[in-house]
Order: structure tokens, then C-alpha cells, then sequence
């Protein structure tokens, strides 16, 4: 048997409960021990159970330890890592939690996971220099609609029909302060420097914010937002994109 | 809006938006710092330190049943939440 088939062989019966002992695999009697290896079959279960239990922890709290617990079981149960690196374990958990029947009357839940999901890859995103506010100043007028803008890698803007950014920061504390205003709520999430950072967006700068991470033009997602609110403030909006340090850099015509 | 109207349009928009944001070239990383307050809700989080797994141990003497029959409820904080449709029933779990 070569290695690669013993190795797949051997994560096979890791993650199939009623699957034998892998071939050539015994103990120090020379046999197979079928409850040491599901012994370790379930510090694995466990182990990635609890990796989503790190890394949603709003989530956790919002629904109790035992409720996200058997979510998260049956999370694993399906899903197994992608990459071996467990800080990327549960991008699509809060995917899995939309289509959790048992979770359903928390309509907000996924949403609550997603910017909690968005969170931590902020964390490790790649570091960059958000782009400066003095580079807007010297753009002439005709310059100004064909600009795109280049997220920062490490923002998220996340829309939700529920206000989000403020369950999550009612969690952020020992006690738990119920949220008053429940509201749509677009949240970005962005870590310029060192530390993560959370904002919600004015109500009715979201679209407008959205299409230009997507990379769309300014004149374009400006023209999308006036056509949705003639009032839309095309440069607090901007100038306010920029001090959350949403955007790396800047320039005329499609982002590479 | 023809192109020319909405490039004077966005210029407009743009300047006086500059100049709201006490802007003065060359422009101080300090004094940015002080601009994020005005557009947005900041949002304080305290868990600094979750940075996400993989940075500790997990425990090994948890009994992982891996069973289908469940059957927890929502019971954390959600109940405290006004607006959340959860009415704290018992609602049977399906596996």
C-alpha cells in the first residue's frame, strides 16, 4: 500500500464512525483496537467542534452551549476542513446555519455568524495601507467617474435585513444589553492596522459601498445610489469610506 | 445626468465633503484617525483575542455521541433580543 492510500485510507475511517480500523494499524499487541481508535476519531470531532466554538463566539452565546453544540456536530458531521489551516474552519458555517431548520425562528443568527466569519479573516487578512483621503484632493472632475477602488483585503461589507452590528456589540461585554432599534443594518468590517474593526453604515450608503468593493466604477455605484435617493451625499459617503480605511488603492478604468 | 453634469456633480459632492472633514494638505495620519467618528458607527469589540481556532488545544475528554437526536432549543442570549422572531418553543428537532 502506498502512502497516499494508506493516508486516505486512514482519514476515511477517521471521519466515518462505523468505519474499521485502518489496515496495518494495531496495538502494541499487534492487533487492531477499535474503541483507542475511536477514541481518537472523536478527539477530532471534538476538536473541530470547538474550533467553531472560538471563532463564533457571539453566535455561541446567542443560541447556549448546547444548542451550538449540536449545530456545530452536525456542521462537522459534513463538513470537514478544507485546508489545514484551522483558522479558515467554518467560512460556510454561516451558510450551513441559514438551512439549519432548528435555528430558523433566529432569523438574524447567520447574519450574526457571518460577521463574526468576516471577523476573523479580517484578523488575518494581508496587511495594506488603506488609501490616503489626500489622494482624492488633486482629481480633476472628468477623472472622478472612471475611478475604481480596490478593497482593502481585509474588508467584508456585510447587508443584513437585521441589525447585526448591534447584536454583536451587545455581546461584546459580561452582560447582555438587549437591542432597542431592530433595523436593517449594513456592517463593514475592516482592520487597517492592528486591531479589527466594526461599523455600521449609514442607512442608504450601502449599496453605494457595495458596489464599489465589488469594483465598479465611481460614477456608476454613485449614479446607482442617486437614482435609489436623490439626496444621497456622493462625497460624505466616499470621504467616510476612506477614514474606515475600506480601500487600499485607487485607479482609472477596472481593478486588476 | 449626462457625464459632464455628474462628473461636476460628484466634484461638488466630493469637495465639500473634503473640506467637512477639516482637510488640509498634507494630511496627518493622526488627524484621519480623528475623522473616523464622523461617518459610521464604531463598533467596540473586546474579543481581541479571537483570533479564530487552531491558537489552543482542544480538549480530548469530551464523549462526542455524534447522535441525530437532538433535541436542543435556542436558550442563550436570543431571548433577550426584542425584535428576534424566537418565542423560546420547544421545537422538535428533525434529524
Amino acid at each position: 500500500m502506498d502512502s497516499a492510500t494508506r493516508q486516505h485510507g486512514f482519514a476515511q475511517a477517521l471521519l466515518h464512525p462505523g468505519a474499521l480500523v485502518p489496515p496495518g494499524l494495531t496495538g502494541a499487541r499487534g492487533t487492531a483496537d477499535a474503541a483507542r481508535f475511536a477514541v481518537y476519531r472523536n478527539n477530532v470531532h471534538v476538536g473541530l467542534t470547538r474550533a467553531l466554538a472560538q471563532r463564533f463566539i457571539v453566535t455561541e452565546r446567542l443560541v447556549g452551549a448546547e444548542f451550538f453544540a449540536g449545530m456545530a456536530r452536525a456542521y462537522v458531521g459534513g463538513c470537514k476542513p478544507a485546508s489545514p489551516l484551522l483558522m479558515h474552519y467554518g467560512d460556510d458555517f454561516p451558510d450551513f446555519i441559514a438551512d439549519f431548520a432548528p435555528a430558523a425562528t433566529l432569523p438574524y443568527l447567520a447574519d450574526v455568524a457571518r460577521l463574526e466569519a468576516a471577523w476573523t479573516r479580517a484578523y488575518h487578512a494581508a496587511d495594506a495601507a488603506p488609501l490616503a483621503l489626500a489622494r482624492l484632493a488633486g482629481l480633476a472632475p472628468e477623472e472622478m467617474a472612471g475611478l475604481t477602488l480596490r478593497a482593502h483585503p481585509s474588508a467584508t461589507l456585510l447587508h443584513s435585513a437585521h441589525p447585526v452590528g448591534a447584536i454583536w456589540a451587545a455581546h461584546q461585554g459580561a452582560t447582555v444589553t438587549p437591542v432597542e432599534s431592530w433595523n436593517a443594518e449594513t456592517v463593514l468590517v475592516v482592520r487597517p492596522d492592528m486591531a479589527v474593526s466594526v461599523h455600521v453604515l449609514p442607512p442608504g450608503d450601502g449599496p453605494f459601498a457595495a458596489r464599489l468593493l465589488a469594483g465598479h466604477a465611481l460614477g456608476e455605484a454613485a449614479e446607482a445610489a442617486l437614482a435609489v435617493d436623490p439626496g444621497f451625499d456622493f462625497g460624505t459617503a466616499l470621504v467616510g469610506l476612506l477614514t474606515l480605511s475600506a480601500f487600499s488603492d485607487m485607479q482609472q478604468g477596472d481593478v486588476p | 445626468m449626462n457625464r459632464s453634469t455628474l462628473a461636476l456633480a460628484l466634484a461638488g459632492s466630493l469637495t465639500a465633503a473634503l473640506a467637512g472633514a477639516a482637510f488640509a494638505a498634507p494630511l496627518a495620519p493622526e488627524k484621519m484617525a480623528g475623522n473616523e467618528k464622523c461617518y459610521g458607527i464604531a463598533l467596540k469589540g473586546q474579543n481581541d483575542c479571537a483570533a479564530g481556532p487552531g491558537t489552543s488545544c482542544a480538549g480530548t475528554s469530551t464523549m462526542d455521541y455524534q447522535g441525530n437526536a437532538w433535541k436542543a432549543v435556542p436558550k442563550g442570549t436570543c431571548v433577550t433580543m426584542k425584535g428576534g422572531s424566537h418565542m423560546g418553543s420547544l421545537t422538535p428537532i428533525k434529524s
